[in-house]
């Protein structure tokens, strides 16, 4: 457990006219994610707070700065921060667990058998620890519904490729860093393409267009790759959801 | 019901609202017109409510109404004529259906509108009309479309001008220190408020890129952050040193360091800025950014506010008429008439 004067985080800072920036840390670290996604929880609830988001270590809020002095909130935040030990809280209580079907390797996962390889492991190992891994949605963002899953153990912290030439179909599951990625879009991307999914995070005409909310858990389990098209026809690509609760 | 008919749309035109709101933790920005102060005007102008949807155009234009219909143009002035004739800008006017509408070359500045009485109603798609072209929402829109206009307010219309706010040609933006200016060293960030800029050619919804001569604006520590929550207004400095100012379609996270946010207030400025435009930035406090600080509804009731106490005025008239045909007096200095 770390301490306040050691670190000097939590932060708050003004982020723009309207906003206030909640930073559990500067460098990725697991507890700093989970404290930011117990936090917003927290912070979602006020009735004078118009929205928040996170990124993988910090809280956002926006509010009207002509009703609500930046100093009151600041204050406010700072009574809640000193509450607890943000850094081992739970996971929100409304997250929930998700399980997508996924096709691993060939055409599905082309990198599937390199990524293995440089982690030093091979395909059908690979495949069993991915499809068994319960990853958390750290934050969603780069683009709408995009999420950063994590963390994967230490032998999976293999590097991007730097050249984007390579683009993924939508519905494509990447690695790199100790994090997954799940493609909502055709993409050019460095990520190292593992598997697919035919589960669509940002669906732009249906009433609830987004599916993943940040602290949901993921676990992608293996599926052969003629189930692929059945998955294509079914409701939210086959995957199923449930409260953690 | 009244349509829309594009008969030719430019490159880069799309409808554009106030944006949408609520999905930043979902990773889209709210988007929205560039100029939501040019929105406002417009809405103030056909006497209807800022939420409503008007066309954004950086190129140019040629449509038509199916209907008798009330527009105003508001934003970066273009060329404007109505069956050939010229009409005024910041103003309103009435289009009969068969009369031609065209919008040429901007004379200053980037992002002109064109709202309908009315507004235009297109589908609505997570909540809102506007294009957001990276998220791949709003309509694309092509030579030919027809788009469907709102019922217009009720209250009689009439010709009537605004007098317009220059906000083209650069100039001094006021900027807040955030989270990560501190990672600038001091001298970084002194030398970043005494450059003078030039907003270069590349520029988009997205951002704008600042050019200007001398080192780049590197933080201490190099460039290996934790992606961190962006705002529009923020002024991101890449890998080489080059500050952009992100704009309302901005990415949601980003690693990039940001050395300090653009004022709301200001933030139409910078987009509108015409290339070539001088810019600089002056750090100003929280306390000073709120005072000049005012909500887009609110520039939505100030401007309705100025055209009523214009209409107070027993020389109403001789005003409206010489802003709009563009002759005799031009009371308001506005430079689009010859």
């Amino acid at each position: 457990m770390k301490s306040d004067q050691e670190t000097g985080f939590p932060q708050i800072s003004p982020l723009g006219i309207d906003g206030l920036l909640v930073r559990f840390a500067d460098r990725f670290d697991d507890s700093a994610n989970r404290a930011a996604l117990a936090f917003r929880e927290l912070a979602d609830e006020m009735a004078d707070v118009q929205e928040t988001s996170t990124s993988l270590g910090a809280v956002y809020l926006r509010f009207d700065p002509h009703e609500l002095p930046h100093a009151a909130l600041m204050d406010r935040l700072r009574g809640l921060l000193a509450e607890r030990n943000w850094y081992n809280a739970p996971l929100p209580a409304n997250h929930r667990i998700w399980r997508i079907p996924t096709v691993y390797g060939g055409a599905h996962g082309p990198q599937l058998d390199a990524t293995a390889d440089l982690a030093g492991t091979d395909a059908d190992s690979a495949i069993e620890e991915l499809s068994t891994a319960r990853l958390r949605v750290m934050a969603i963002g780069f683009a709408p519904g995009f999420p950063y899953l994590g963390q994967l153990p230490e032998r999976w912290n293999l590097p991007r490729h730097d050249d984007l030439k390579t683009a993924v179909p939508p519905g494509a599951l990447c690695l790199a860093i100790r994090q997954c990625v799940l493609f909502p879009a055709q993409s050019p991307t460095g990520w190292r393409h593992v598997g697919s999914t035919a589960f669509r995070s940002f669906r732009p005409d249906h009433d609830q267009p987004f599916l993943l909310q940040p602290g949901d858990e993921i676990l992608f389990p293996a599926v052969p790759a003629r189930d692929f098209d059945r998955l294509t026809e079914a409701p939210h690509g086959g995957a199923s959801c449930e409260p953690a609760q | 019901m009244t349509t829309l008919i594009l008969h030719r749309t430019g490159p880069g035109t799309s409808v554009q609202d106030l944006g949408r709101s609520g999905y930043l933790a979902q990773g889209l920005s709210r988007g929205g017109a560039a100029d939501p102060i040019a929105l406002a005007e417009g809405a103030a102008l056909l006497n209807q409510p800022p939420a409503l949807a008007a066309l954004e155009i950086v190129s140019s234009i040629e449509v038509e109404v199916t209907e008798p219909t009330w527009i105003a143009l508001t934003g970066a002035p273009k060329k404007a004529s109505r069956d050939g004739q010229p009409l005024s800008w910041n103003a309103c006017h009435r289009l009969a259906p068969g009369q031609r509408l065209t919008l040429g070359a901007a004379t200053e500045g980037n992002y002109a509108y064109l709202h309908l009485a009315g507004g235009i109603e297109t589908p609505q798609q997570v909540g809102g009309r506007g294009a957001h072209l990276t998220a791949g929402l709003g309509p694309t829109l092509s030579d030919g479309m027809r788009l469907p206009i709102g019922p217009p307010p009720a209250p009689v219309q009439r010709e009537r001008a605004l007098p317009s706010e220059d906000r083209f040609g650069g100039g001094e933006i006021r900027v807040l220190a955030g989270p990560q200016t501190g990672l600038f060293p001091a001298e970084v960030l002194e030398r970043f408020l005494a450059t003078p800029f030039i907003r270069t050619a590349w520029g988009n919804r997205q951002g704008v890129k600042l050019g200007h001569e001398g080192e780049g604006f590197r933080p201490a520590g190099g460039l290996d952050l934790m992606s961190e929550v962006i705002v529009p207004g923020d002024i991101q400095v890449t890998g080489d040193g080059t500050p952009y100012v992100l704009g309302p379609e901005c990415q949601t996270i980003g690693g990039y360091p940001r050395i300090a946010t653009v004022a709301p207030q200001d933030l139409p400025r910078v987009m509108q800025a015409t290339p070539g435009a001088r810019l600089r930035f002056r750090m100003v406090t929280l306390e000073e950014a709120l005072a000049s600080h005012r909500a887009i509804e609110r520039v939505h009731e100030d401007a309705s506010g100025q055209l009523q106490a214009q209409e107070a005025n027993p020389y109403h008239n001789l005003m409206v008429h010489n802003l709009i045909s563009g002759v005799a007096i031009d009371i308001f200095d506005n430079k689009d008439e010859t």
